[in-house]
């Protein structure tokens, strides 16, 4: 919204001229700091408490960091707040008419943005724009030609709120734009004042720093908190127009747009933990064997060709993983186990190239660099002097591997395995194109089955209406996904810690 | 070689154990050991002593091919032991490890039990004709390591466990439960502190009785209290070679002397 209040230099709106100006200013900080603490020790940088540079930086942080935090609250509260001050313009009657005071408001925000967007292509100016009267001009007409489509003919009523909603928008900008610079001017003259010999500018620096990184951690965590508690609200949504017992313990997942469902995760949790067990079949032999090669046996050569090469495969994307289970695996295997005719092995097993096996087959090759490339790293950090006293007891190489390295490396070996799991549990585009779309529970690996991940897609895609169970299903699903690999890495996590060897 | 050997035998005829004749040992292009011949004596501690990077460990690591593990690594020349070439295309350097047993600078007692670090080379090489075989052959070990009384009471703690010097006599327990002829210790004590030190010592003489002990150290005191032998090596040549008492007292060569009282080291 700001960018289309055009109203300043270089097409910058208030809040680009202000974060400029901002800048322009910290970087002014930073030289007239620096110099003034030279000057205060008289031009010899060794009677300063800190590196000249240091004063610089704490001026620009002075400067920037409280009137560019003030800004960012600014920015997310002012909509907010304009929008409360407008509602009371909005006569009652302009809602009646089924729909609702989010609907209505959403009109003004789109008729004031369409006006800003008018006046910032030339097509009205500014002062066109603010006396424009819904009556004399079509501003549908003129709307439409500067692109911003409106749904139905303006109220005089809602032109008014938007006008309002405009000149308020203005006014705070700028309010703001005084604001956040006054911060920033205050922020100079205490940063400027401190720079003299004594004070420490390192220290202040490094706190600022500290101050930095935790900013950081705590947003990454916010930022995971506030996912989960967004899927939690849908969640709890989906749980109160679908009992919650045919979700965890009915045995039939048949999702129907035209309502009276059946949405159950069992069968898709069946295919996705089957799934993932034949994946891990097929790659925790294979991937750890390799590591025990890799690491134990290959030279120095070998390993450095071969341990890029298997960690470039751990980097392909899954999508392409998904092709190859479509276009080779599926029908290799149909060639094997045939299809209405008979295959290599005189069988007619197959109903399709998608199938259980198809998919774990792929995903298990997927996670082979997975597991391999982990376990490699656990196995290497085994102390060669375990190895030595193994060897100094006259035991053979297999020997010391199996009796040794493998039970020192095992909790992490453990470890690896988990996390594979957790990846084989939410991996999405191999099963989507190897797996099939059937919802079964069936020990039959040749049959088509579904998994929790290729649902949610399939509910969350096409034309979804939030309201219906059958979409807010999707996140009960991915709750429940998250819960579940979350699970498997902290006990992943908790194994590691707890049966790790301290060596040193 | 024939003659020569029986020429030994002429001379020491049951006490010579390892006889090393003009050993050379490279690492890439790097020679190590320069033209090294001993005679190392049975139920005897010998001690080699001498400056860091002189080649100690790596001739110590002949006696019992844990060479062979390093790729770059190289050896010539004939190191007998009770008159057969270990080097021999015929020994299996995995059975030669089982007759001569090595201790590290580092104590690295296995994740494992305390029974299971002991029993680890005894069910390797099948000594044991049972469960209550393989009991006293563990017992003996942590008997004659002297950490039995310490340990008796939990066998199944993991040997990570213990102290630095219990670590360290669990090693040797778990070295000697082979039956091994020969000992070969790096700097055993390095580690420890000098009570444990203390308790390797004592411990090194008594398994005098049975074995040749051949034990690296970088304490001239530690060479002079626990050897009766004492080669002197320098920049990978053996410099000098002799009774104990003689070595310290009365050394011949001038370089032998100058570390001895501290000139060189
Ligand atoms: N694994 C190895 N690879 C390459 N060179 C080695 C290796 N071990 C020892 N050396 C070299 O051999 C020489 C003797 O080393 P070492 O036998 O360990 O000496 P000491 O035990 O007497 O201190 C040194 O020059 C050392 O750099
Ligand atoms: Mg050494």
């Amino acid at each position: 919204m700001n960018a289309a209040q055009s109203s300043g230099v270089f097409g910058l709106g208030p809040t680009g001229l202000v974060v400029l100006a901002v800048i322009v200013l910290a970087a002014a900080g930073f030289v007239l700091a620096r110099a003034r603490a030279m000057a205060s020790a008289g031009g010899d940088a060794r009677r300063l408490h800190s590196l000249p540079n240091y004063y610089g930086y704490n001026a620009a942080m002075m400067i920037a960091v409280p009137a560019l935090g003030v800004l960012v609250i600014w920015l997310l509260a002012q909509p907010a707040l304009v929008q409360n001050a407008v509602l009371d313009l909005i006569p009652q009657r302009a809602i009646a008419e089924g729909s609702s005071i989010n609907l209505v408001m959403s009109d003004v925000r789109r008729l004031a943005e369409g006006l800003d967007v008018a006046v910032a292509a030339g097509a009205l100016s500014a002062d066109e724009a603010a006396d424009i009267v819904a009556t004399g001009t079509d501003i549908r007409a003129v709307l439409g030609n500067v692109g911003v489509a409106l749904g139905s003919d303006v109220d005089p009523e809602i032109l008014a709120a938007a006008q309002e909603y405009r000149s308020l928008s203005r006014l705070w900008s700028w309010v703001m734009v005084a604001v956040v610079l006054s911060l920033a001017l205050a922020g100079m003259a205490i940063a400027l004042r401190s720079a003299r010999a004594g004070f420490r500018a390192r220290n202040a620096v490094e706190r600022g720093v500290l101050w930095l990184l935790i900013l950081a951690a705590s947003l990454a965590i916010l930022t995971t908190v506030g996912i989960v508690l967004s899927m939690l609200f849908e969640t709890v949504n989906f749980f109160s127009l679908h009992p919650w017992q045919d979700f965890f313990l009915g045995t039939t997942w048949a999702p129907n747009f035209r309502g009276n469902s059946e949405l159950s995760i069992l069968p898709l949790l069946w295919g996705t933990l089957y799934i993932a067990f034949i994946a891990l079949v097929v790659a925790v032999p294979i991937g750890l064997f390799a590591a025990i090669y890799l690491s134990e046996y290959a030279g120095p050569r070998l390993r450095s060709v071969a341990k890029p090469l298997l960690e470039i495969l751990a980097g392909i994307p899954t999508i392409v993983y998904g092709l190859f289970a479509l276009l080779t695996v599926g029908p290799a295997l149909v060639t094997l186990f045939g299809r209405g005719e008979e295959g290599l092995l005189g069988l007619t097993w197959m109903t399709g190239a998608t199938s259980v096996l198809t998919a774990g087959l792929v995903m298990g090759i997927m996670l082979i660099p997975f597991v391999s490339s982990l376990s490699d790293d656990i196995i290497n950090a085994v102390p060669q002097s375990l190895r030595d006293g193994s060897f100094g007891l006259g035991a053979t190489h297999s020997e010391t591997i199996r009796q040794v390295v493998l039970p020192a490396a095992l909790p992490g070996i453990v470890g690896a395995v988990l996390l594979a799991a957790s990846r084989a549990i939410g991996e999405t585009m191999i099963v989507v194109l190897g797996a099939g779309a059937i919802a079964k529970i069936s020990a039959n690996p040749l049959e088509a089955m579904t998994t929790i991940t290729t649902r949610i897609v399939s509910q969350l895609t096409g034309d979804t209406d939030f309201a219906s169970p059958e979409t807010l299903v999707a996140f009960a699903l991915g709750l429940t996904l998250f819960v579940l690999t979350l699970g498997l890495n902290v006990l992943a996590l908790y194994i590691v810690r707890t049966y790790r060897e301290q060596y040193e | 070689m024939n003659d020569m050997r029986l020429s030994e035998r002429a001379v020491d005829a049951q006490n010579i154990k390892i006889a090393a004749r003009n050993v050379q040992v490279y690492y890439g292009d790097n020679h190590a050991i320069k033209d090294v011949s001993v005679d190392i004596e049975d139920k005897t501690v010998t001690a080699f002593i001498g400056p860091s990077g002189c080649g100690k460990s790596t001739f110590l690591r002949c006696i019992n091919r844990m060479n062979d593990t390093i790729d770059i690594c190289r050896v010539e020349g004939d190191i007998l032991i009770d008159g057969e070439d270990i080097y021999d295309r015929e020994v299996d350097p995995v059975q030669l490890r089982a007759k001569v047993g090595m201790v590290f600078q580092k104590p690295n007692p296995f994740p494992k039990s305390i029974y299971d670090n002991v029993a680890y080379g005894p069910r390797i090489h099948g000594l044991s004709r049972g469960k209550s075989d393989l009991d006293d052959i563990v017992e003996r070990a942590l008997r004659r390591a002297a950490i039995w009384d310490e340990v008796k009471d939990r066998l199944s703690a993991p040997g990570t466990g213990l102290s630095g010097g219990q670590q360290q006599r669990l090693c040797i327990a778990r070295a000697v439960a082979t039956e091994p002829e020969v000992l070969l210790m790096d700097e055993p004590c390095s580690a420890l502190d000098p009570i444990a030190t203390a308790q390797v010592e004592e411990l090194i003489d008594e398994l005098r009785q049975n074995y040749s002990v051949v034990i690296v150290t970088h304490s001239m005191q530690q060479a002079a209290r626990v050897s009766q032998k004492t080669a002197f090596f320098h920049l990978g040549h053996l410099v000098e070679y002799g009774e104990t008492g003689h070595i310290f007292t009365n050394p011949e060569d001038p370089r032998t002397e100058s570390y001895i009282t501290g000139r060189i080291g």
